[in-house]
């Protein structure tokens, strides 16, 4: 056991090492772009450099006849893609705004061209010298621009469905003791994966092979066969590893189609490998949000009544929206709550799911007003939250299927040293340097979907297991193949995991924190159908054991019971009594309370997540709490954080390891995402400036000295079989609060706007 | 980046004459470019911002212009030498901190292990659109098509040594303490070596931001002289991150003290200019002063006192005074 492998606690698995670590250092893990093809061509996207207005024509003529152009598509002579569903309407599309289908421009970056060319060099070099012409029409940017529509956002978006609300919040605020209104801001952001988007497209015949790294194969083959308008059973997806995602590669961009088209067009295949800044426009980001924060308090700090208003960016041709007020309102006890989201279309491209889409802005709002509520009440902010802490949410009444908040946040409280916090701001120092301390809670919804698995099992205690999960670096191989060892009763070497290929069973999107919980209980479940077929071999059915019992009087442990106690099996012994070498089996898992045709949908590649604020009459989530030490220099005022800590319960950890790894992730994204992550949009153009990893700052290591992860154990009965409550959103939650916290707390200053600038800060 | 030739030079010679098929009278533009350490160079050629036909590869001159030589009185530093060999050197740490620190605070370790001094100083600017070619509004790159930072996103910009035509900040560390200290650069040509004042090397913008420098197609800098020694100095730089991050505002400050009075004082401001600025008259107001707060503010004002805000960054300014003070404390309170 080492840091990064803690001890595993009550209802933890063993720290065992990453499935795929060596493959991975050793370079072996091929993610997409790496799959060698046979003589391929080689794409460049050439995107627009307006966000509204019309192409008028291109000029080619150079492009065209340099050495190595295969040929140049636009929208002149490039395929008609069909149309198909945005994802958060119940389709595949991360947009709906099809490139290459028209001369119009909807945003800035939309691809206008594809050029091919024998080398990846040529192709860029020719993308360069492509002309296009425009007419530009001035566009509209973001919040306050002139050309805004905004709406509310129910009955818009599929995904959001309610505005949830309790009691009478206007009058039990207007005779409440505190009254606390504030408005809070958080920017745009790009998931910028490390690997970048890229796409190949192999023809054989009629089939289709695309290798692309991917949060959900299954969604990618059904939404691109839509566009091409084939079967879906022509279609295969590869992608065995996934350099990171958070959210970016989970419905279907325009470009796997657009590639695949051309790809059959040339008899040939094409591989792309998109530029880090055409990532910011390609793809999907977190739009930027604002929040509105009424609370209303007794002195004694009961929430007695909570309004929660969002409004969030999209683009002016889909409703994307995150609404995170479905966890705001129902995080605390407070009887009278109130919330309303709006969606605010602009010349935009259309922003998407990034890691806790909903969570990460709408808690920085609702726990920065926490923290501001704990001062005006001269309250310890945990205090503040044990008052409020609850086993029920407000809306409408549902126990939670378990909650460790406050436990999280005493065990947090007590490794980082809370009790040398001086609530009053600007009281410790150190040299240069103003300490403040913050904390902040951190929740996410407990979510699942319906998964299939197949598991063979030989004799010889070798077990193979195959999902079409997703492993974006997380740690599915490892948890999977955990999984089987400990249900098959065989060591973890013995298992070896296929994920991230549309021949295997399907899995969902690798979303939501879904994945563990829902790829491992359908893996158990299929182990379990192995299990007893082997304990039916080996020992009597229930109507057998009776009638022994009866007719000598003796008792024999039916299967069924011998099956479910955990007894140890003797594996050889019942393949032998079965006389065969393997057995395979194939099985699929439904969450309580999944919709009924959430099985034929996911073979469709499409999403039926249950959980949340609805699992079967209960509400789950995972929570955590999280404690900051912030810098800030009193010259320079330079803002560093030396500490991070966060105590997280989630039910069962599968690995200790790779929860950590996780959680520690989700730290350093949250402290980025207050201090460091912000796309700057230049206003007149409705353009993302800092599109590159120079200028999008993210933290380096010596931004993160030192981050410690608590594993709390928790053990929920109520959610799924593996009992999991998934933790991979869990960590970036509340952190940015956290940051803020501090830096109220070491400078007696409130930011309510991200990022947090230095000159932002005035001591 | 469109294919070019690459050739290796053996010797400083065979630079010259690889060099000198260049023409035209702008460095950066040249169809000929000098390779170094390429962190610049090839970073720019991929964005397509600028297209040689040939490229040289100087790196074989390492051999004999990488020295550091601090025999005698003076520092002499060879172009070729690494950012992060100099930044190592402990004599330099004790008798230059100001340079071991510029070097120490600037880019990443692995860029620090690539680029050379001389490349280093040449390292062109950062202004987003400048090195996004879908910008049409450029005037450095397309001179007279103006200039998209002027009312765009200019956070990082200049406030000094700016002009109606380019705003876009000088992004280098090291140049500041070589322009505070007086440096001389070495510069090799067909007709021979000359020296100059490293303060002459580089132009302001004025009405044609597309000339960055006074060297001539063909030119290459061969070192770097610092005249005297300067333990008493620091570096003092602002970022938005605390390490492989462009300078918001820094100073590079040497003085000499005897009993609490400025004898000589030099300060240069980087992160704020279109160059590398030498603040003499900033500086000139601590001579044969005895230090105090109050005086290395009164510094401080007058080093930004003609300085030009535009929407984003103003706040530079205020910061940099705030640097430039307490950069001035540092060196000035400094064990020495």
């Amino acid at each position: 056991m080492s840091t990064a492998a803690p001890a595993p606690k009550a209802n933890m698995g063993q720290p065992v090492p990453r499935y795929d670590g060596v493959a991975k250092v050793t370079g072996h893990a091929q993610y997409a772009a790496d799959v060698p093809l046979a003589n391929p061509a080689y794409a460049y996207l050439v995107t627009s450099s307006i966000a509204k207005g019309r192409i008028d024509g291109f000029d080619l003529t150079e492009a065209k006849t340099m050495r190595g152009v295969i040929d140049i598509f636009t929208h002149e002579n490039a395929e008609k893609l069909k149309e198909i569903k945005f994802f958060s309407n119940g389709g595949y599309a991360s947009t709906t705004i099809v490139p290459l289908n028209s001369p119009e421009i909807a945003h800035e970056g939309e691809i206008v061209a594809v050029v091919v060319a024998e080398t990846f060099e040529a192709a860029r070099d020719a993308a360069h010298r492509v002309k296009v012409k425009y007419t530009a029409e001035t566009p509209t940017t973001t919040f306050d621009s002139p050309g805004t529509t905004s709406a509310r956002a129910k009955g818009q978006n599929a995904m959001f469905k309610e505005d949830p609300k309790v009691g009478d919040f206007a009058n039990a605020f207007d005779q409440a003791e505190v009254k606390f209104t504030a408005t809070y801001e958080t920017p745009t952001q790009h998931h910028n994966p490390m690997e970048l988007f890229a796409t190949s497209c192999v023809w054989n015949g009629d089939q289709l092979t695309i290798y692309e790294p991917s949060q959900f194969v299954y969604g990618l083959k059904n939404g691109v066969a839509q566009q091409l308008g084939i079967d879906a059973d022509k279609v295969r997806v590869i992608n065995a590893y996934v350099g990171g995602a958070f959210g970016s590669k989970g419905s279907t961009t325009p470009r796997t189609a657009i590639i695949a088209s051309l790809a059959r067009r040339l008899n040939r295949p094409v591989k792309l490998v998109a530029s880090r800044d055409q990532g910011f426009t390609i793809a999907t980001y977190r739009a930027e949000t604002r929040h509105d924060i009424q609370i209303g308090a007794s002195r004694d700090g009961r929430l007695v009544a909570l309004r929660h208003e969002g409004e969030e960016i999209s683009s002016r041709a889909d409703a994307y929206c995150v609404g995170g007020t479905k966890t705001t309102t129902r995080l605390y006890a407070c009887p009278n709550v109130d919330s309303l989201v709006s969606i605010v279309r602009a010349d935009r491209n259309t922003p998407g799911f990034m890691r806790s889409p909903p969570e990460v802005p709408y808690v920085f709002a609702l726990e920065s007003a926490m923290d501001e509520l704990a001062v005006e009440l001269k309250m310890d902010p945990i205090e503040l939250r044990r008052v409020n802490d609850t086993t029920k949410e407000p809306i409408s009444g549902k126990p939670y299927t378990s909650r460790s908040l406050m436990a999280c946040f005493d065990e947090g409280a007590k490794t980082f040293g809370w009790d040398k916090r001086a609530a009053t701001p600007k009281s410790l120092a150190d040299g240069d340097w103003l300490i403040g301390y913050g904390c902040a809670t951190a929740c996410y919804p407990t979510q699942m979907g319906a998964a299939a698995a197949r598991v063979r099992l030989q004799r010889d205690g070798r077990a193979r297991v195959e999902i079409a999960g997703h492993d974006l670096g997380t740690g599915a191989y490892t948890v999977i193949a955990q999984a089987a060892a400990e249900r098959l009763g065989i060591p973890y070497e013995k298992v070896s995991v296929s994920l991230g290929d549309t021949r295997l069973p399907p899995a969902p999107v690798a979303g939501g924190s879904n994945s563990t919980a829902s790829t491992c209980s359908a893996v158990i479940t299929v182990c379990d159908q192995i299990r007893h077929r082997l304990f039916q071999a080996l020992m009597p059915n229930e109507t057998l054991a009776d009638k022994a019992k009866e007719t000598v009087g003796v008792g024999q442990t039916p299967a069924s019971k011998a099956e479910q106690s955990g007894q140890p099996l003797d594996r050889e012994k019942a393949f032998d009594a079965l006389g065969v070498s393997a057995i395979e089996e194939y099985g699929e898992w439904k969450p309580e309370g999944a919709p009924k045709d959430s099985l034929q949908a996911l073979h469709s590649g499409l999403v039926r997540m249950v959980g949340g604020p609805d699992l079967g009459g209960k509400i789950a989530y995972a929570f955590g709490a999280e404690f900051v030490e912030l810098r800030v220099n009193r010259f320079t005022h330079e803002i560093r954080v030396p500490r991070l800590v966060g105590a997280f319960a989630a039910g069962r950890i599968m690995n200790p390891r790779t929860a950590r790894s996780q959680l520690m992730g989700g730290l350093i994204w949250g402290m980025s995402s207050a201090l460091f992550e912000a796309t700057e949009l230049d206003e007149r153009y409705a353009r993302y400036v800092n599109d590159n990893l120079a200028d999008y700052l993210v933290p380096v290591n010596a931004d993160t000295p030192s981050v410690d992860v608590i594993l709390l154990s928790e053990t929920d009965e109520h959610i799924d079989p593996a009992g999991v409550k998934g933790l991979g959103e869990l960590g970036n939650v509340g952190t940015a609060a956290a940051v803020c916290n501090a830096i109220y707390n070491a400078t007696g200053q409130r930011i309510r706007k991200l990022p947090v600038r230095l000159e932002k800060i005035e001591v | 980046m469109q294919p070019f030739v690459f050739q290796s030079a053996n010797d400083p010679s065979a630079a010259m004459q690889a060099l000198a098929a260049s023409g035209g009278n702008n460095v950066t533009e040249a169809p000929v470019q000098a390779l170094a350490g390429g962190t610049t160079l090839i970073d720019l050629m991929k964005l397509d911002v600028m297209r040689p036909s040939t490229v040289i590869d100087i790196n074989p001159l390492s051999g004999a212009w990488s020295q550091i030589n601090l025999e005698g009185e003076n520092l002499r530093l060879g172009a070729m030498a690494r950012m992060a060999d100099v930044a190592a050197h402990p004599e330099i740490q004790k008798a230059y901190p100001v340079v071991a620190d510029s070097l120490k605070l600037a880019a990443s370790a692995q860029l620090r292990n690539m680029a050379t001094l001389g490349g280093n100083v040449l390292q062109r600017t950062r202004c987003t659109y400048f090195r996004d070619i879908s910008y049409g509004n450029c005037n450095k790159r397309n001179p007279g098509s103006g200039c998209a930072a002027m009312e765009g996103v200019n956070r990082m910009h200049a406030v000094l040594g700016t002009s109606d035509q380019c705003i876009a900040t000088y992004a280098g560390d090291f140049a500041q303490s070589l322009i505070a200290l007086d440096g001389t650069v070495e510069i090799i040509g067909k007709s021979g070596t000359r020296s100059i004042a490293f303060a002459q090397l580089h132009r302001q913008p004025g009405n044609s931001p597309q000339i960055e420098t006074t060297l001539a197609p063909g030119e290459l800098i061969s070192g770097f002289m610092i005249p005297g020694r300067w333990p008493r100095s620091v570096y003092l730089k602002a970022r938005d991150r605390q390490s492989y991050e462009f300078a918001l505002a820094s100073a590079a400050v040497a003085l000499d003290m005897q009993n609490g009075v400025v004898r000589d004082a030099r300060l240069a401001l980087g992160g704020v200019a279109t160059v590398p600025w030498r603040a003499r008259e900033a500086e000139g107001l601590l001579k044969e002063q005895k230090f105090d707060d109050a005086l290395a503010e009164r510094v401080a004002d007058a080093a930004f006192a003609g300085a030009t805000p535009r929407h984003h960054n103003a706040f530079k300014i205020a910061l940099g005074k705030r640097v430039v003070a307490r950069a001035l404390y540092q060196a000035a309170t400094m064990e020495v």
